[in-house]
């Protein structure tokens, strides 16, 4: 008997993958095995809006009916024991196995974590559903949250903190926030905003020694000073969940290591999403691992179809974006791979910064600004990144030239 | 009852192109698409609200300029993930370079 797609990891990458194998026709079982409770869900919004809405709920990318009709077995906090790449076998903790043809590893990332000790249960992680119901127990008025690490999800956490009218204190070790991917100019812009809204960052502050006496936490800084919380939110970082996938025997390169098809070195398993690192064409074939909601979605989808046999290689130019009070921030590409930047300015204290190579390629744009005023040239920026376009420069830094003129030239 | 309302004026909206408009607490999306026609859908993406008109319009699809969501302006249909629920469309004329949209 068949054993069909068995797919570990229910969040966008695995939930979207599984639809997909429907969309496409497949009509063998299909087997979604997720850890957490809940329906496949979106995360972007577990720092933002679940954080302040009056009745957080999870954003699911599938309700229980559609997986119904859909046929799609969606097993609920269940782990992986392991996998048996010869017998083609999973194996449940708890007893029970799964037999596969194919099977896709769509574990994601798990929160990076903190090597210190004196941590206690004042002292969390967010990257589930079930973090944000823990974490908003603490976020009343007059409360007071640290948040250690200023990136992606320590500064939307820190943003919706302030909303609620949260005391914020941001603490990271690097000279500036967003250290990994954003220009420091943008970072600038996103740093003003956070102290125009009342939060107070640190950088440069590194962290001596943490006490968490499960009521209070206190933070004692390496210069000596003291900071006092009712919680702090660790947000340093993501590691790729590999265990399975290693102890498989699988190979393992910053991630669960696939080919353009999303292929791991088995050629019955695939990764896809946070958990797996690729090679991305549109940068000679660099080998990235990216953890961000549109390729979790977009690799998700494209492993299914190379799952029946498609042969579709990863195409996408890496995009990420975060909103943080008014401000969205979106990156196409990736800036280190530019030389040098152009600036474009789009008025309203909006503006990209476009990267380019020394050969005159577009490589990456940078932009923040209120709302979505960046939104439309940034997604032009994408096209003519992924066309390889060596646009003039004095034309990107003119905002009277439209790029999508650019893109059609 | 359906009206028909003055939504902008024809030259308002470029060429492949989208704008804004709000009537009796409604946001909708006025297109013009390369061939000079014009339509009119629902102003906010039915993923997460956000309002398309800050979006890239491209031949007949307008992409949300949040998340990618693709939808064709001329018919509403929502061309996949993360969008699933189509957008309404409202009929549209143009009288004495006006764009007119029938609400209700």
């Amino acid at each position: 008997m068949s054993g069909g797609m068995v797919i570990i990891g229910a969040g966008e990458c695995g939930g979207r993958a599984a639809l997909t194998l429907r969309e496409l026709g497949y009509d063998g079982p299909v087997t979604l095995i997720g850890d957490e409770p809940h329906l496949p869900y979106e995360r972007p919004p577990l720092s933002k809006d679940a954080m302040v809405a009056d009745a957080p709920a999870v954003k699911a990318i599938a309700s229980e009916a559609d997986l119904v009709e859909k046929t799609i077995t969606h097993l609920r906090s269940v782990t992986v024991e392991s996998v048996d790449s010869v017998a083609k076998r999973v194996k449940l903790a708890g007893g029970g196995e799964l037999a596969y043809d194919k099977l896709l590893l769509a574990t994601g990332a798990a929160p990076r974590k903190l090597p210190m000790p004196g941590l206690g249960k004042r002292c969390v992680y967010l990257r589930t559903f079930s973090d944000v119901l823990a974490i908003r127990q603490h976020l009343k008025p007059q409360s007071s949250i640290a948040v250690i690490g200023g990136g992606f999800i320590g500064l939307e956490l820190a943003a919706s903190a302030r909303r609620l009218g949260v005391d914020v204190i941001v603490i990271e070790a690097q000279p500036r926030i967003l250290m990994r991917g954003v220009p420091a100019e943008i970072a600038a812009v996103v740093h003003a905003a956070h102290e125009a809204h009342g939060a107070k960052i640190l950088c440069g502050a590194g962290i001596a020694a943490i006490n968490d006496d499960g009521r209070k936490v206190r933070l004692t800084l390496a210069d000596g000073r003291m900071i006092d919380a009712d919680l702090a939110v660790i947000g340093i970082g993501a590691v790729p969940r590999t265990d399975l996938a290693e102890a498989a025997g699988l190979r393992i390169d910053n991630g669960i290591a696939v080919d353009a098809m999303l292929r791991t070195s088995d050629p019955a398993i695939f990764a896809a999403g946070d958990c797996c690192s690729f090679p991305l064409a549109v940068y000679g074939g660099r080998r990235v691992r990216l953890e961000a909601w549109r390729s979790a979605l977009e690799q998700g989808t494209l492993a299914a179809k190379n799952m029946l046999g498609h042969e579709e290689p990863v195409s996408a130019v890496p995009w990420f974006w975060s909103d943080q009070y008014e401000l969205t921030m979106q990156i196409a590409g990736l800036a280190d791979e530019g030389s040098g930047t152009v600036r474009r300015d789009l008025g309203e204290n909006a503006f990209i910064l476009l990267h380019l190579a020394g050969d005159g390629r577009l490589v990456a744009a940078s932009g923040v600004g209120p709302d979505n005023a960046v939104a439309r040239d940034i997604r032009l920026s994408e096209m003519l990144i992924a066309k390889g376009a060596r646009p003039d420069p004095a034309a990107l830094a003119s905002p009277d030239v439209k790029l999508k003129k650019l893109l059609s030239g | 009852m359906s009206e028909w309302i003055e939504a902008c004026g024809a030259d308002d909206i470029d060429e492949e192109d989208v704008i804004r408009f709000d009537h009796a607490g409604h946001t909708f999306a006025i297109y013009r698409s390369p061939d000079d026609e014009y339509f009119a859908t629902d102003g906010l993406c039915t993923h997460e609200q956000v309002h398309l008109s800050g979006g890239l319009v491209m031949d007949d699809i307008i992409e949300c300029p949040k998340h990618n969501g693709r939808f064709n302006y001329k018919t509403g249909e929502a061309k996949g993930a993360p969008v699933c629920v189509n957008l309404k469309t409202y009929p549209v004329k143009i009288e004495g370079g006006k764009v007119l949209i029938q609400v209700g």
